[in-house]
C-alpha cells in the first residue's frame, strides 16, 4: 500500500502546480505570452516540447524552482532537474571545468551578467539568435539587455536585474535627524553627522567589494572597461573612476564605513540593529532584506540612488543574472524552451511573486507591480523608486572578458586601501596593471 | 610477478597524478589561442613571480615561529603527563587531543568567530573592560592568529606521538639514574629527550609539511579578512586562486611542483640531519 500512495500524492502536486500555473497566465498581461521566436530553430523548439527530454539546469536562483515545476506541469513530457552546485564564481569554477572536460554540462547555467562576456567569448555558450532571442530586445530593460548581448550575439536571457537605490534605515534617520541624501556629497556629510552621534553606528559597510566599486564607476559615467573582440582597454583613471575614489576615499580615511564584509553574520546583524543604517545596492536587496532581516520590519525604505551632481538621475546594474545554454549542451531546442519560458515567459510572473526583481519591462511598467506596497518598508510603494532606476541605468557600459578572475583580485589591489597605507587611486591602478598582465597571458591585447 | 599487482595500483594511485601535474605544467592554456606547448617556461615565471615568493616567505617565516612552540608546548605536556606528578592525567591527554578531533574547517570558522572584533570574543572583551585590543584579522596580525589557530589543533597530536615515544622508554634506566643520583631535569635531558628523537624528527617534518602546505585556515579566515588574506597568501592558497578563479591550470601544477619539490628537499636536509648519529 505505502507504494501507491507516493504517485497519488505526486500526481496531486502536480496538479496543484498546473492550478498555481493559471494564476500568473491569467494575471500575465502579455510579458512575451506569445513565444517570440520564429524561424527553424523556435520550431525545433516546439518539437522537442513535444517529444519531450530532461533538462539539467544549474541555479542557484531558489524562485527558478516554482518555475521548473510550472514548466514540468505545462509539458509533461519534459523533466527539469534543477541543481545548486554553489553560488556564483563557485558554480562558474564548476561550470567551466565541466566545459574544458566536455562532460557533465549543464543544458541551462545561471549566469551573472558580469561573468557573462568571459563564457561567451571562449564559445562556451550557444549563441540564441537563431531562435529569435535578438527580437526580444524591447522585452528587457537596457541594462540586462546590452549586458546579455555584448560583443554580437544573445548569449543568455536576463533573469533579474539590479537597477541601484537606495536602501535606508529610516528610524535611524530620523533618531538623528539625517536627511536623505540625494548627492554623494551630502552622503558623506550624512555618515559623518550619524558617525559622530553613534560612534558605533555607520551609513553603510565596504572593506572593498568589486561589484560595487564597478557599479559606482559606472553611474559616475566611467568606461573602465572597452572591449572590441580581443582588444581590451582597461583604464580605471578615467573620469568616473577618479570621481568615485575621491568621494569614496574620503569616506575611508575618516572612518565612515563599518569595516563588515557583506553577506556575513555581522553584517546581517548591523542591517539588523541599525547599525549599519544605509546600502546602495541592487534592486534584489528588497527581497533579501524582507527575508533575511525581518527583526528590522518597519525600519527601512528606500530613495533614489545618491547622484554625482545634483538633479541628475544616472543610475547603475549591480548584480543581476541570466540563463544562458553552454555550448556543450545536446538538448538546446529545449533549453531554449525552458529559458524563454523563465526569462521572458509565464515563468516571470511566478519569479515577482516569489521575490525576483524583473528585467522585463512589461513587468518593470505595470501599475500593479509598480504600486504594490510592501509591509516590511511601512507600505512604501518601493517598486515605484526601483522600476525607475531600471530606466535611468548609464549606458555604454562592458566588463572584461575576463571579469571573473580580475574581481577575484580585487581585495589584493584595490582591497588593500582599506587596510593599509595605500589610496583608493593606487589601489586601482595596481588592479588595472594586474588585470591587464592577466588579459595579455591569456591571449587578450590590453593596451592600458 | 607477485608485485605486479602493488605496482599497478601504485602507477595509478601515486605515480599518475604527479605525471600529470608534470605534463600540466610544461603547456599553456589561453582563453585566446588555446593550448601551446611552452617547456619551462612556466617555471621561469614562476622563479620570478614576487606573488609566490612572497607566499613561499611567509610560510617559510610561519615555519621558523609557529613550529618550534607548537612542538615545544607538545613537549612540555607529553613530559609532565608521563612523569606521572600530574593528577588526572588521562583528562588532560584527553582535552588537549580533542582539539585535533576538530575539523580544521569548523577549528577556522570557531576562532574567526573568536577574533570578531565587533560581535566576536574580542569584541566582546573589548565591551566589558572597555579596552581596544588590536584586531587578530589585520594584515600584521592575521599570520599570528593563523599561527594561534594551528598550534591549538595540533599540539595534542604532537603530544600523542612524544608521549607514546616516552611510554616505550625502559622504566630500569630511570631506576638507574635515581640511583646514580641524577635529578629529574638530568633524566629528561640524558634519557628521555636522547630516546624520543626518533619521534621528534618526524614530528618536525610532519610540521613542515605542515606549514608549507598551509591552507584551510587562511582559506577560511580570507572571507571574513579579505584584505588581510591576498589571494597569493600562501603558495597554496596561490596554486588555487590561480586554477579556480584564474583558469591557468598549467601554471597552477607549476606552482604546486615546485612547492612539493622544496617541501621534499627541506624535509630530507631536516630528516638526514636530525637522524644523524652523535659523534
Amino acid at each position: 500500500m505505502a507504494h501507491t500512495t507516493v504517485p497519488r500524492r505526486r500526481a496531486l502536486t502536480a496538479l496543484l502546480a498546473a492550478g498555481a500555473l493559471a494564476v500568473p497566465l491569467a494575471a500575465c498581461s502579455g510579458a512575451g505570452d506569445e513565444p517570440a521566436g520564429s524561424g527553424e530553430a523556435s520550431a525545433d523548439a516546439a518539437s522537442a516540447l513535444e517529444k519531450g527530454g530532461e533538462l539539467t539546469v544549474w541555479a542557484w536562483d531558489p524562485t527558478l524552482e516554482s518555475v521548473a515545476r510550472d514548466f514540468e506541469a505545462e509539458h509533461p513530457n519534459v523533466t527539469v532537474t534543477l541543481e545548486n552546485v554553489g553560488t556564483g564564481n563557485d558554480q562558474y569554477t564548476a561550470l567551466q571545468n565541466a566545459i574544458a572536460a566536455g562532460d557533465g554540462v549543464p543544458d541551462v547555467a545561471q549566469v551573472e551578467f558580469y561573468a557573462l562576456p568571459q563564457f561567451a567569448l571562449s564559445d562556451a555558450l550557444t549563441d540564441l539568435t537563431p531562435y529569435g532571442a535578438d527580437q526580444l530586445d524591447g522585452t528587457f530593460t537596457p541594462g540586462p539587455w546590452g549586458a546579455v548581448t555584448q560583443g554580437g550575439g544573445v548569449w543568455a536571457l536576463p533573469t533579474d536585474s539590479g537597477p541601484m537605490a537606495l536602501f535606508y534605515n529610516k528610524r535611524v534617520f530620523d533618531e538623528h535627524g539625517i536627511e536623505v541624501p540625494s548627492t554623494w556629497d551630502e552622503y558623506v556629510e550624512a555618515a559623518r553627522t550619524l558617525h559622530e552621534a553613534d560612534p558605533k553606528a555607520y551609513l553603510t559597510n565596504d572593506v572593498g567589494d568589486a561589484g560595487f566599486t564597478t557599479s559606482m564607476i559606472w553611474q559616475a559615467g566611467g568606461q573602465p572597461y572597452r572591449v572590441d573582440g580581443t582588444d581590451v582597454t582597461i583604464d580605471l583613471a578615467d573620469a568616473g573612476s577618479a570621481q568615485f575614489a575621491d568621494t569614496w576615499q574620503t569616506m575611508i580615511d575618516d572612518d565612515l564605513v563599518a569595516p563588515v564584509v557583506s553577506w556575513s553574520d555581522e553584517w546581517y546583524q548591523g542591517l539588523s540593529d541599525g547599525s549599519i543604517a544605509s546600502l546602495v545596492i541592487g534592486a534584489w536587496m528588497r527581497g533579501n532584506l524582507e527575508s533575511s532581516v525581518p527583526d528590522a520590519a518597519g525600519d527601512w525604505a528606500v530613495a533614489p540612488m545618491p547622484q554625482w551632481e545634483a538633479g541628475q538621475q544616472a543610475t547603475a546594474e549591480n548584480g543581476g543574472s541570466s540563463l544562458a545554454v553552454p555550448a556543450a549542451s545536446e538538448n538546446a531546442d529545449l533549453a531554449w524552451a525552458f529559458l524563454e519560458y523563465a526569462t521572458a515567459g509565464d515563468g516571470v510572473a511566478t519569479r515577482v511573486d516569489e521575490g525576483a526583481f524583473p528585467a522585463t519591462t512589461a513587468e518593470l511598467e505595470d501599475p500593479a507591480f509598480r504600486e504594490q506596497e510592501f509591509d516590511y518598508f511601512g507600505g512604501q510603494k518601493v517598486n515605484e523608486v526601483l522600476a525607475d532606476s531600471a530606466a535611468n541605468v548609464v549606458e555604454g557600459w562592458q566588463y572584461l572578458p575576463f571579469q571573473v578572475y580580475a574581481n577575484s583580485i580585487f581585495n589584493d589591489t584595490v582591497g588593500q586601501a582599506y587596510v593599509g597605507d595605500t589610496t583608493l587611486t593606487e589601489g586601482l591602478a595596481a588592479w588595472q596593471e594586474q588585470s591587464a598582465t592577466f588579459g595579455n597571458d591569456q591571449g587578450f591585447t590590453v593596451n592600458p | 610477478m607477485f608485485v605486479g599487482p602493488f605496482m599497478l595500483v601504485f602507477a595509478l594511485v601515486f605515480l599518475a597524478p604527479i605525471v600529470y601535474a608534470l605534463y600540466l605544467s610544461v603547456f599553456r592554456t589561453q582563453m585566446v589561442g588555446g593550448t601551446t606547448f611552452v617547456g619551462l617556461e612556466n617555471y621561469a615565471r614562476a622563479m620570478q613571480d614576487p606573488q609566490f615568493w612572497e607566499g613561499l616567505g611567509r610560510v617559510a617565516l610561519f615555519l621558523v615561529v609557529q613550529v618550534p612552540i607548537m612542538l615545544g608546548i607538545a613537549l612540555l605536556v607529553a613530559l609532565a603527563i608521563d612523569s606521572g606528578r600530574l593528577y588526572g592525567k588521562s583528562f588532560f591527554r584527553i582535552s588537549i587531543f580533542m582539539p585535533y578531533a576538530v575539523p580544521a574547517v569548523v577549528a577556522s570558522l570557531m576562532w574567526g568567530f573568536m577574533y570578531g572584533t565587533r560581535f566576536g570574543l574580542v569584541g566582546n572583551i573589548n565591551e566589558a573592560l572597555g579596552i581596544t585590543l588590536p584586531n587578530p584579522l589585520s594584515p600584521d596580525l592575521v599570520l599570528a592568529s593563523i599561527g594561534n589557530i594551528v598550534t591549538w589543533e595540533f599540539v595534542g597530536y604532537n603530544m600523542l606521538i612524544f608521549y607514546s615515544a616516552l611510554r616505550v622508554v625502559p622504566h630500569a634506566l630511570y631506576e638507574a639514574a635515581e640511583i646514580d643520583g641524577a635529578g629529574q631535569w638530568r633524566v629528561i635531558g640524558a634519557i628521555k629527550l636522547p630516546a624520543i628523537r626518533g619521534a621528534l624528527v618526524i614530528a618536525t617534518i610532519f610540521s613542515i609539511i605542515g606549514s608549507f602546505q598551509l591552507f584551510n585556515e587562511p582559506s577560511i579566515l580570507q572571507a571574513l579578512a579579505p584584505n588581510a588574506i591576498t589571494t597569493s597568501y600562501t603558495p597554496n592558497l596561490y596554486a588555487y586562486s590561480l586554477s579556480f578563479s584564474g583558469q591557468q591550470y598549467n601554471y597552477s601544477a607549476t606552482v604546486a611542483i615546485i612547492m612539493g619539490v622544496i617541501t621534499m628537499v627541506i624535509a630530507y636536509a631536516v630528516q638526514l640531519r636530525g637522524m644523524r648519529k652523535e659523534p
